[in-house]
């Protein structure tokens, strides 16, 4: 067996229905105004080994992205550990940090630099990422000109071609035209099968779970309600939906 | 401690790249581009000369550098206070995907409206020249007031940016408090000059931290041959803008996993 490259432990996250407060508000109300108080993941235990490719089903609601974000810390987890062993980790999000009057080198740098790389890393693979993106001339002029297929194309392959030990993916596999979109999975395919990269997908779509991971977890209302193999765990979890 | 270098370490390059890019961004769409971040405090320099001298009749030497300097020293504390406040909120796409210390963030802001500064302190050397100011090596001053400055604005930035996450209508107040500190920093009129009784005069000028900087940097830059540098209220200031900056950076690192889940 690989060494585990995620622990969570217990991990419980609440909203604290800490909505924001107004000082007109707190004024005319002196009694302090309850705080409901919303567990969105309650007390979930698991483990990634290296090179594992988990992905995460359930409904709506059930706790998924919470989770996804609490791992890339983003929140904090209000109970419980979540232990990366000091592995990069980065949530695959589309167009973090762009500008929309700079042009699409500019927001490269920025995008990557915001997820942790250096500069001379990314000028590095810039080549790779303009050339994955498709976008030729279009990348020196302002990504406010862009459509929207061709600025996600662009958040697609920076996030894609600057890789991380951890990669965490909500979602974000229907990008661009139906040719870019089987470019993009390819890609996707071909990132997650290095042996070293861990990766944690959220989806709805069983058959993306099917195609790409090696296990998966199935969260129900906050709790595991299902840990195994794609084999086992999507049949009963298809039933349970329908 | 220990966190806050090395988090500095791995993100100042961002900060940098981010504040250069905002300010590109600025300049991209305007058709006076940077032309405006000089003609915006001349053209405010004016509008204060002209309401004190002839309004309310001032007399100070030099008094369109006197005003020039006291308004870009301002700018740069109001501006990068008032967008702290809302700072959280209005980088909420970034907030929510990546982790990022959320000073950061301040120092983004603080670069930008430093540049700025830092374009209209030029125009005050070249007003300077204009008018013939007196230079002595007392000059070098400006570099620890600029230097209690930054660190007084970056201690105020923070606490706000935190309290401004949970406060909703806090830029309201800020507004007000702001406004009401602008009048009394003496930003068109000299604190010390005017005739405030005793115990008040000293306490604006010295309980407020911009309006002594602002004081201070016009001694050492139009004054150098009437006045006199306070160096104890400056080593005061240095020590009470530590100790806020690291008040801030303390609850900002406490409470900034939570900001996500109110914004």
């Amino acid at each position: 067996m690989s060494e585990n490259v995620i622990d969570v432990k217990d991990l419980k996250i609440r909203y604290r229905c800490l909505n924001k407060m107004s000082i007109k508000k707190s004024l005319l109300s002196l009694k302090k105004s309850k705080t409901e108080v919303f567990e969105a993941v309650r007390g979930v235990s698991f483990s990634v080994a290296e090179g594992e490719i988990l992905g995460i089903v359930g409904k709506n609601g059930s706790g998924k992205s919470t989770m996804l974000r609490a791992i890339a810390g983003i929140f904090a987890a209000d109970e419980g550990t979540i232990d990366l062993h000091g592995h990069s980790v980065s949530l695959l999000s589309i167009g973090v940090g762009f500008q929309k009057r700079l042009t699409g080198k500019e927001n490269i740098y920025l995008s990557g630099m915001l997820l942790g790389f250096s500069e001379e890393e990314i000028r590095a693979k810039m080549k790779e990422i303009i050339e994955f993106s498709e976008l030729g001339d279009f990348i020196n002029r302002p990504v406010k000109t862009y459509s929207s297929g061709m600025y996600s194309k662009l958040a697609f392959s920076i996030t894609a071609i600057l890789e991380t030990d951890i990669m965490l993916i909500d979602e974000v596999l229907s990008v661009g035209d139906s040719k870019f979109k089987k470019k993009s999975f390819k890609k996707m395919k071909e990132l997650i099968m290095n042996d070293k990269r861990t990766v944690i997908i959220v989806s709805h779509s069983s058959e993306t779970i099917a195609n790409l991971c090696t296990s998966v977890l199935w969260l129900h209302e906050g709790h595991v309600k299902m840990r195994g193999t794609p084999e086992e765990v999507l049949p009963v979890y298809e039933e349970f939906m329908s | 401690m220990k966190k806050f270098i090395r988090d500095l370490n791995k993100y100042y390059k961002y900060g940098i790249y981010s504040a250069k890019s905002e300010l590109k961004s600025e300049i991209a769409n305007s058709h006076l581009s940077w032309l405006w971040w000089i003609l915006d405090p001349l053209l405010f320099m004016l509008v204060y000369t002209f309401i004190s001298a002839i309004v309310f009749s001032t007399r100070e030497e030099f008094f369109p550098v006197f005003v020039f300097i006291g308004l870009s020293a301002w700018t740069f504390f109001e501006k990068t206070v008032k967008q702290s406040v809302r700072l959280v909120s209005s980088n909420s796409a970034i907030v929510s995907k990546v982790y990022i210390p959320k000073y950061i963030l301040v120092f983004v802001k603080m670069y930008v409206n430093g540049f700025k500064m830092l374009i209209s302190f030029s125009i005050v050397v070249i007003m300077m020249v204009i008018y013939r100011v007196p230079v002595s090596y007392k000059l070098i001053y400006i570099i620890p007031l600029f230097f209690v400055l930054f660190l007084i604005t970056f201690g105020f930035s923070t606490i706000m940016l935190h309290f401004g996450v949970f406060v909703e209508d806090l830029s309201n107040v800020i507004n007000v408090v702001l406004r009401l500190m602008f009048y009394l920093s003496g930003v068109f009129y000299a604190i010390g000059n005017k005739n405030i009784p005793e115990p008040i005069r000293t306490l604006l000028l010295k309980l407020n931290p911009v309006a002594f900087v602002m004081d201070q940097l016009r001694n050492c830059m139009i004054y150098p041959y009437k006045s006199t540098q306070d160096f104890y209220t400056l080593g005061l200031w240095f020590l009470l803008g530590t100790l806020l900056s690291v008040i801030g950076v303390r609850t900002i690192y406490k409470y900034e996993n939570s900001y996500v889940k109110v914004i």
